[in-house]
């Protein structure tokens, strides 16, 4: 005991000591496993893959970068970068009302309620939530006999012909594949909204409504102007989610790659690990200009 | 702040939100007593118990549980260990680069799992460490840090810190006051981490999907499962199983955690 005592009272008076010691353990897994492998990845982008013997070499090139912007490639970018776009709008049209109302009208037991009642779907098993949606969206499903019962047929029939939003079926469309990643991510923005409007003083909103605003005027001018940083977080998740996703494409919509399955493909059924590497630099990138035009929103104050 | 009232409108929305967010869990539990044994058929036509029982003899089924439950546990032991030592690290004294290793443990969620999942594979492969249950270990741990980091530095936050000087006064060591007086306050917030932190292990599929190599853990299973479609009950029965490891943490983290700002799962 008295080693230990001695131990502990050494480590008091060399503060710098004890934080280094506290610190070694955590840095050296971070530093060593998972920042040195996201360098090992990236170095690997520089391979040369050869077509023909199927094998890597490490000669560099920078082959694979500009191979990014191939026709065929650059869609899966422009296809993938849409996708999470639209989802990122659809969740916070769907999240806000939600978000309002736990943080204006609720208070004790309910706001608790809606708290656990948006934690739980959010935490609940991603993997089952999708396979929840191809019940939900297969033939006889529910989808579909929701659609029956409110004799919507015909509505669904022409939403699902136009070009670029539909499919032949609901499950292999790209309107079901947009419901599903709004499903999967919506806890996401909802948490973040509620927590900005939380923040706002309702001092402000009494005031707006003293010059004469009418609640609409105040809802424009005051609540959402103040509740963009809440939506900017939350956007980071939907965002950066729908990005690297590559299970809810492989399970509903149309054929065609995302960035994810294609880094899935390349790594795995082709074997060109440096292509994947290249296309893994694309959410990379993307997320990191993203964070910095959500930075200027406060986002960061927001998180 | 609650004088006026919520227009229908929007009550209808917020409720509506939320019948959203629980209908498809719903759906699975739903189906998992479903008496039919091919068809996704809506309305189901009768139900059973008779698939749990069928779902909990098959060895594959078993096997796969069995390495959730060891990858989980063993990757919430190592995400307590080394979040617990980085929140004590980080709670009170700025120094330099402190933000950088914060940014540096929340990056592994922040970032899309594919991009763990592909670093980590081609990690192992560079230093020639076959995939396997440590590999799935690896992955696992790196992204449950910071959920065990989060619970564990804001619990510290709202420790007094006139608690630790009147330990400190009365005699006791660093050590001393750390057993008696640091981790009895921090135990329901490392309790809550762990669990968290275990849910997502056990649920979790982008990362293991590349670090796996021929092992199955449960959500492997399902994927599999769901490109071949040849038992749905049993298939049923697992999700409504997994669905359940994973919800009932955030209930239990909750009721661990409240009072206070609480910040069980912010930012899974």
């Amino acid at each position: 005991m008295s080693t230990l005592r001695s131990l502990s009272n050494l480590l008091y008076r060399r503060p710098n000591l004890y934080l280094a010691l506290l610190l070694v353990p955590p840095l050296t897994w971070f530093g060593a496993i998972y920042l040195g492998s996201l360098l090992n990845l990236l170095w690997q982008g520089f391979y040369t893959f050869d077509d023909f013997t199927m094998a890597v070499t490490p000669d560099l090139t920078l082959g694979n970068f500009a191979a990014l912007f191939n026709p065929s490639n650059f869609d899966i970018i422009l296809r993938t970068l849409g996708m999470a776009v639209a989802v990122s709008l659809a969740s916070a049209v769907l999240a806000f009302p939600i978000a309002y109302y736990m943080a204006r009208f609720t208070s004790g037991k309910t706001k608790a309620f809606f708290y656990i009642a948006v934690m739980m779907p959010m935490w609940a098993s991603y993997i089952v939530k999708t396979y929840a949606w191809t019940l939900l969206l297969a033939k006889g499903g529910v989808a579909q006999w929701f659609v029956q019962q409110m004799h919507l047929d015909g509505l669904l029939q022409a939403v699902l012909a136009v070009p670029g939003v539909g499919g032949s079926t609901l499950s292999t469309s790209h309107l079901g594949r947009f419901m599903v990643f709004v499903y999967i991510w919506l806890p996401f923005m909802i948490l973040p909204i509620q927590a900005s409007l939380e923040r706002l003083p309702p001092s402000l909103l009494q005031a707006s409504a003293d010059l004469g605003a009418r609640p609409g005027q105040t809802f424009v001018q005051v609540i959402l102007p103040l509740s963009i940083p809440g939506i900017a977080a939350g956007s980071i998740f939907t965002f950066s989610l729908t990005l690297g996703d590559f299970i809810v494409p492989q399970l509903v919509g149309p054929p065609g790659y995302f960035i994810g399955s294609m880094v899935y493909a390349q790594q795995g059924a082709i074997g060109n690990m440096p292509m994947a590497a290249a296309f893994t630099l694309v959410p990379i990138v993307l997320i990191a200009v993203y964070l910095s035009i959500v930075k200027r929103l406060g986002a960061f104050d927001a998180l | 702040m609650h004088s006026e009232k919520a227009s229908t409108g929007l009550r209808l929305a917020a409720w509506g939100g939320l019948l959203f967010l629980h209908f498809p869990i719903l759906i699975i539990f739903l189906y998992a007593f479903n008496t039919e044994d091919a068809a996704f058929s809506f309305p189901p036509k009768g139900f059973t118990l008779k698939w749990i029982g069928v779902a909990f003899a098959r060895p594959d089924v078993l096997e796969a549980i069995k390495l959730s439950l060891q990858v989980a546990c063993l990757a919430t032991l190592i995400a307590l260990v080394l979040g617990t030592l980085a929140s004590v690290a980080l709670y009170r004294r700025s120094f330099f680069g402190k933000e950088s290793i914060s940014l540096m443990l929340i990056l592994p969620i922040a970032l899309p799992g594919i991009i763990t999942g592909i670093a980590l594979l081609s990690a192992f492969k560079t230093l020639g460490i076959e995939p396997g249950v440590f590999t799935i270990v690896v992955g696992h741990a790196t992204f449950c840090v910071v959920i065990v980091y989060n619970n564990v530095i804001a619990r510290l936050r709202r420790t007094s810190q006139s608690l630790i000087e009147a330990s400190m006064d009365l005699g006791a060591d660093g050590w001393q006051t750390f057993r008696y007086i640091i981790l009895p306050n921090l135990g329901s917030a490392l309790l809550a981490g762990g669990m968290l932190a275990f849910a997502l292990s056990f649920d979790e599929i982008i990362v293991t999907t590349f670090t796996a190599g021929h092992e199955r853990t449960l959500p492997i299973w399902l994927l599999n499962q769901l490109s071949r479609p040849r038992d749905v009950p049993v298939t049923n029965v697992v999700a409504m199983l997994v669905m359940l490891v994973t919800m009932l943490p955030i209930l239990g983290a909750y009721y661990l955690t409240r009072g206070g700002e609480s910040v069980a799962g912010s930012g899974k």
